[in-house]
């Protein structure tokens, strides 16, 4: 089952090394991998999606902890999250199904970011289902080029008032 | 007043009360060692990294305190990985300085660069490379902090050239808070209450101790239990020393090459107690089958530990002698209403059946000396007076099995990497810790010639480290394996080239004796232990013998082959 950790550590020059380290070390598996500093210029913020048994994953978090440089790591699915992630195509766009796509496009709420005679460039986010079912409509096109950006979570805010 | 980057390093060293320091100088850290000459820290040079590293951990293991390292750039950096790994595996509080090219070469492939960081990186509890001079005393500060608190573990600290030269102000930080570690050092009460209730309805415990017990302190906390309740006490190689090896209660060490009794503890015992363990495939054998029967307390300090090999009823994160002491609190009310013991009187009677059923036992011979008979003797004649070190092998399981530990800390061994060449260089560090101690290095042929260069260190400090090399001819516990498990195709595994160890010894100015007549073995053991100097003994033992109990691996502790 795939988990979603999020990671807050020291930003300084080796924790990317110590927290890729520690998984491919120990043989942990990541699925994706994101970071960037927070507002504290001091701390980043990772993202790290893995796939692994309760058991397995147990283990990944303590380990996390054990780093030095790591100061937190939540389980995001033990917590009421909302997850996304971004993703750029470079599609396949002759005359032919160009308004197709454009109607994928519409129904996806993506964005047309770049256009040329015979592709267009679109930006899409979503959860990962809503990205691998936009990926999966967009392949009968051809897609040339892809790169997605991986998961990033946050908790939800209460839905009660204090 | 500015201090450059070697006096603040050497000042902070001061800071943290270290006095002994083993190293090996080269082109980065030259500074440092110009600076060196002006302070009144033992600083012992030993022959090749590898040994300095070995040497600090034994001092360290010896003592309860944090062995110092400094090395050069490079391949003294590199040196020390064995030794970092080995102390990492077995949660021994090091600090490792080593030099680094200027900080405008570094990533230039510079000479005697390397990026030690990098490749220390997962054999490290932490490291740092020091850009700046203005970090160099709170790291320093950090690194001490890091190893010896929590599990303690090597902290490698990487200086370049230019930063130890550079000049800045001195001040040693008084705290030292590190946001992102807190290491938990309380149990859980509500945790200990139900441990106490486990226990109270327990019919057959069994107390499993490792090697936190030994780190932690927490032996007499574990004595007082086994004795209070008459519990019997079984322990990893890591935990021998935990509790007095003479004691009824104790049934030897359990696992690969423990005892019938530990092991039939183990696979018959309704629940462990596990102080300071971390289950290694050694200690266990195969985990499906094992303590099949039994609920598990597992005290450690590292929440990694627990539910890592085994499932788990009750973890206790802590250290092992506040966990203990927090037992007893709760169990001296108990015990004042009901003579808990009594309730185990069967059990302990089970369990003395399978100690006199298979007791540890080998066959003697006229002709021949066999190795476990050696370590026998050294026992009888020391009467566990002594800090035991070993290599890795046969030699080490002869050592951990027929030889008894009273006191922690009097047996130092590379337990969780299995280093073969540990055993010289931790003795030294041994004996610089406790010059009035006798020291005894229980080796073979093969591994002693692994660092065998520490001999010029050992005499050239006077050290009178004790060596005995059980010398069988073969790398032995690989040679057992290929006898046992691969049709006795003995492939790289003869050595019967070794050079002649009496000589040898004269060579390096120590003492040598052979030793190859079962009639002999009193007199020059008793000779070697009384000598004042740094002895060999070489003793030819029987070639093919064999460490027995042996649980295959793989199979679970109750499939024991025996004698």
């Amino acid at each position: 089952m795939l988990r979603t950790l999020s990671v807050l550590v020291e930003n300084e020059p080796a924790v990317l090394s110590r927290v890729s380290g520690l998984f491919s070390g120990r043989g942990f598996n990541i699925e994706s991998l994101n970071v960037a500093p927070t507002l504290d210029k001091n701390i980043s913020l990772m993202t790290i999606v893995t796939d692994g048994e309760e058991q397995i994953v147990e283990q990944i978090i303590k380990q996390l902890r054990k780093l030095i440089t790591v100061i937190k790591v939540v389980d995001m699915n033990e917590v009421n999250c909302v997850e996304r992630e971004m993703v750029l195509l470079k599609v396949n766009a002759v005359e032919d199904y160009r308004a197709e796509i454009l109607r994928i496009v519409d129904i996806f709420r993506c964005k047309v970011v770049d256009v040329s005679p015979a592709e267009l460039c679109l930006e899409a986010t979503g959860d990962k289902d809503k990205i691998d079912a936009l990926i999966n409509l967009l392949q009968r096109f051809g897609i040339k080029e892809i790169a997605r950006t991986g998961a990033v979570a946050m908790r939800r805010g209460l839905q009660t008032e204090r | 007043m500015k201090l450059n980057g070697a006096q603040i390093l050497l000042e902070s060293l001061k800071q943290e009360e270290v006095d002994t320091i083993f190293g090996f100088p080269g082109g980065s850290v030259i500074g440092l060692y110009h600076e060196l000459s002006n302070y009144s820290f033992n600083h012992y040079l030993v022959r090749h990294e590898q040994g300095a590293v070995h040497g600090a951990d034994g001092y360290a293991r010896a003592t309860g305190k944090a062995g110092v390292v400094f090395v050069t750039s490079g391949p003294g950096a590199t040196n020390t990985v064995t030794g970092l790994a080995t102390a990492f595996m077995d949660s021994v509080p090091l600090v490792v300085f080593s030099g680094q090219v200027p900080t405008q070469l570094i990533g230039n492939d510079a000479f005697q660069e390397v990026d030690i960081v990098g490749i220390s990186r997962p054999c490290t509890k932490h490291n740092y490379l020091v850009k700046e001079i203005k970090d160099l005393a709170k790291v320093v500060k950090e690194a001490f902090y890091i190893a010896r608190s929590g599990r303690p573990g090597p902290v490698l600290v990487d200086l370049p050239k230019d930063v130890m030269a550079a000049e800045y102000e001195f001040s040693y930080p008084k705290k030292v808070h590190i946001r992102s570690y807190n290491p938990n050092y309380e149990p859980n009460t509500k945790q200990v209450r139900k441990a106490v209730d486990l226990i109270s309805k327990a019919e057959k415990p069994l107390i499993f101790a490792g090697g936190g017990v030994i780190t932690g302190g927490a032996h007499e906390e574990l004595t007082w239990l086994a004795r209070e309740l008459q519990i019997p006490v079984t322990a990893s190689m890591m935990g021998l020393g935990g509790f007095p090896g003479n004691d009824p209660l104790w049934l030897g060490m359990l696992g690969m090459h423990g005892t019938y009794a530990a092991n039939m503890a183990v696979n018959s015992t309704d629940l462990m107690i596990s102080v300071g363990v971390r289950f290694d495939d050694r200690a266990t054998g195969k985990l499906e089958t094992f303590a099949p029967e039994a609920k598990l307390i597992h005290v450690d300090i590292d929440p990694t530990s627990i539910r890592k090999n085994v499932n788990v009823d009750i973890p206790i994160v802590s250290d092992c002698r506040r966990a203990l002491q927090a037992l007893r609190n709760e169990l001296t009310p108990i015990l004042q209403n009901e003579n808990l013991a009594d309730n185990y009187a069967s059990w302990r009677e089970r369990v003395k059946g399978w100690s006199e059923e298979n007791p540890l036992t080998y066959k003697p011979s006229e002709t021949s000396i066999k190795p476990q008979q050696v370590v026998e003797k050294l026992y009888e004649l020391t009467q566990g007076e002594a800090i035991v070190t070993t290599e890795v092998g046969q030699n080490q399981m002869w050592a951990a099995q027929h030889f008894l530990y009273h006191k922690p800390r009097s047996w130092i061994s590379s337990g969780g990497l299995g280093t073969m060449g540990y055993g010289f260089p931790a003795a030294i560090g041994a004996q610089i810790a406790y010059p009035d101690k006798l020291v005894i290095d229980i080796a073979g042929d093969g591994s002693i010639q692994m660092n065998i260069q520490e001999l010029a260190t050992a005499v050239c400090y006077g050290l009178p480290v004790k060596i005995i090399i059980l010398n069988n001819t073969y790398l032995g516990m690989v040679r057992q394996w290929q006898d046992l498990f691969y049709d006795k195709n003995y492939c790289a595994t003869c050595m019967d080239q070794s050079p002649d160890f009496v000589k040898l010894a004269q060579a390096y100015g120590a003492e040598g004796y052979f030793l190859d007549k079962p009639g002999d073995i009193d007199e020059v053991l008793t000779k070697a232990i009384n000598s004042k100097n740094t002895v060999i003994v070489e003793v030819a033992v029987e070639k093919e013998e064999n460490v027995y109990p042996m649980v295959p691996a793989g199979a679970g502790l109750n499939q024991m082959l025996l004698v």
